[in-house]
């Protein structure tokens, strides 16, 4: 996933919140949190950054905590909050 | 009505960081998560148990144009959705316009509808929007049990709402039920219409607010009937929606899908026809009234509100924090022992390991709060006069019922 490009999907909105932000799809009715700061700017950052490993270094994740970056947004993916994109 | 959100509450989070998501949330959230909005008080029937005691339209109802800047205010602050009740919502004339309006603004909308007026062309044009949902109200699953509490004729307006959405294509309409003791032997026959129509069950908990407050006594789910209807929400997992609704059951073991807190005035509140914000659907009273949205706006009540602020800071669990459930249900719902007359910091009225039981036996008649107000119908009603066969709250002494009778205490006359 980390070379992947993906992008936020269309029909969720992002709201940030203190702890980390909230997302809703609209299309799903489902909500989601995000717990970590870090994850919200790396899921904000996905769009403009060619890849996912990009994203997070522009987010300044260090290397030690990929992992546990990488599991979240693969969860994120198989909720279809998170896309690849594909242009 | 929904205390938090609908679909079931994932977190991936990521990195774990220690604190949980319901300890952030204690502290309240910079918008709502879950947003009622009563549109009206007027109603064309008079369920025995409406939690906002509705009938009449307030004379000072918000405005359409007032209802538009609300719906601006709250896609500013990124409020996903609102639930929008009543009162039956689809009763005022710009009801539609209001969902179109919201719809355009990117504000989702849920309302809740005795069906009446769903006919088929309005479910065709339901179908057709984005951003809708539609939560029926059935509270019997037999027209005998339905009826009893929502009037003649509920049963079968209800099921042809649900019809006429089915046939314009509607996908996960929501049957909305509020248990009662009546009902509860209805689960599965319930499911079973949700499945006919494609809909989904949602369940919620009596509360005894508004009208509701009347005849709990006599219609709140026996303490069997909690395990009952624990076991099955249980084995129907997130197939059934519950708007969070019983968590006070999840000192039976296992929490429920969903947050499992209270979430008044940090993540849920209410707005009511007249612009009253208070913090929570289950709360209609003034001594949960944050403020009003006519002025400054919702915003300045929702962040700043005392009572809010009050709600956020570090509740005490007094008694409770003796129970070795208290983590799971964490006291249960503040309007359930607020109307019933209990202590707030104490254990919910239908506190599953009877905790409550000699306290709600000690509140006297007449000790209960009162209601606030009251928009019921004063007069017969044209859909549904119900047949009251569930007992009123009998009168706090014989003054009540007749001005000759003894008043409650000599000095202030009945």
């Amino acid at each position: 996933m980390l070379e992947q490009s993906w992008e936020l999907n269309g029909s969720v909105a992002i709201r940030p919140e203190p702890f980390g932000a909230l997302l809703y799809d609209f299309t799903t009715r489902r909500l989601t949190f995000l717990k970590d700061r870090r994850l919200v700017a790396v899921v904000e950052g996905l769009r403009d950054a060619p890849t996912v490993g990009d994203a997070l270094d522009a987010a300044g994740v260090p290397d030690g905590e990929r992992a546990g970056f990488d599991a979240a947004l693969r969860r994120l993916a198989d909720q279809r909050m998170i896309t690849r994109r594909t242009a | 009505m929904t205390l938090a959100p609908e679909r079931p509450v994932t977190t991936p989070a990521a990195p774990a960081r220690g604190t949980r998501l319901v300890d952030h949330f204690e502290h309240g959230l910079d918008a709502p998560i879950c947003l009622t909005w009563e549109l009206t008080y007027a109603c064309n029937l008079a369920c025995v148990h409406c939690l906002s005691s509705s009938g009449r339209r307030d004379p000072r109802e918000l405005s359409t144009q007032e209802c538009f800047a609300l719906i601006e205010e709250f896609e500013a602050m990124k409020v996903f959705y609102v639930n929008i009740g009543g009162g039956e919502p689809t009763v005022r004339p710009d009801f539609w316009e209001i969902v179109d309006h919201a719809v355009a603004h990117h504000v989702g909308v849920k309302f809740s509808t005795n069906g009446f007026r769903i006919t088929p062309e309005r479910a065709e044009r339901i179908a057709a929007t984005d951003y809708v949902d539609v939560q029926v109200s059935l509270d019997g699953a037999t027209p005998e049990v339905n009826d009893r509490v929502r009037g003649a004729g509920t049963y079968d307006a209800a099921l042809r709402a649900l019809a006429n959405l089915r046939d314009a294509g509607m996908r996960d309409t929501k049957l909305s039920v509020v248990c009662t003791r009546e009902n509860i032997p209805q689960l599965d026959r319930f499911q079973e219409i949700a499945d006919e129509y494609g809909a989904m069950l949602r369940l919620t908990r009596l509360r005894p607010a508004g009208r509701g407050a009347d005849v709990w006594q006599e219609l709140h789910p026996l303490p069997e009937q909690q395990r009952e209807l624990y076991d099955w929400l249980v084995a129907h997992g997130e197939g059934v929606l519950t708007g969070d609704s019983f968590f006070h059951l999840a000192a039976y073991g296992d929490a429920l899908p969903g947050l499992n807190l209270c979430g008044a005035g940090r993540v849920v509140c209410l707005v009511d026809p007249v612009g009253d914000v208070y913090a929570c659907p289950f709360a209609i009273h003034d001594r949960f009234l944050a403020g009003n949205v006519c002025g400054e706006g919702f915003a300045p009540v929702w962040r700043d509100a005392p009572l809010f602020r009050e709600l956020r800071s570090p509740q005490t669990g007094g008694a409770c924090t003796r129970c070795s459930a208290y983590d799971a249900c964490r006291g249960g719902c503040m309007a359930a022992k607020f109307f019933t007359g209990l202590p707030l910091d104490g254990p919910d009225p239908e506190c599953v390991k009877g905790n409550a039981a000699g306290s709600l036996a000690a509140v006297a008649d007449g000790t209960r709060p009162a209601p606030s107000q009251d928009h019921s119908h004063r007069g017969p009603v044209r859909n549904a006069p119900v047949p009251v066969t569930i007992a009123r709250r009998p009168p706090a002494s014989p003054c009540d019922e007749s001005p000759v009778g003894p008043a409650r205490d000599a000095l202030t006359g009945g």
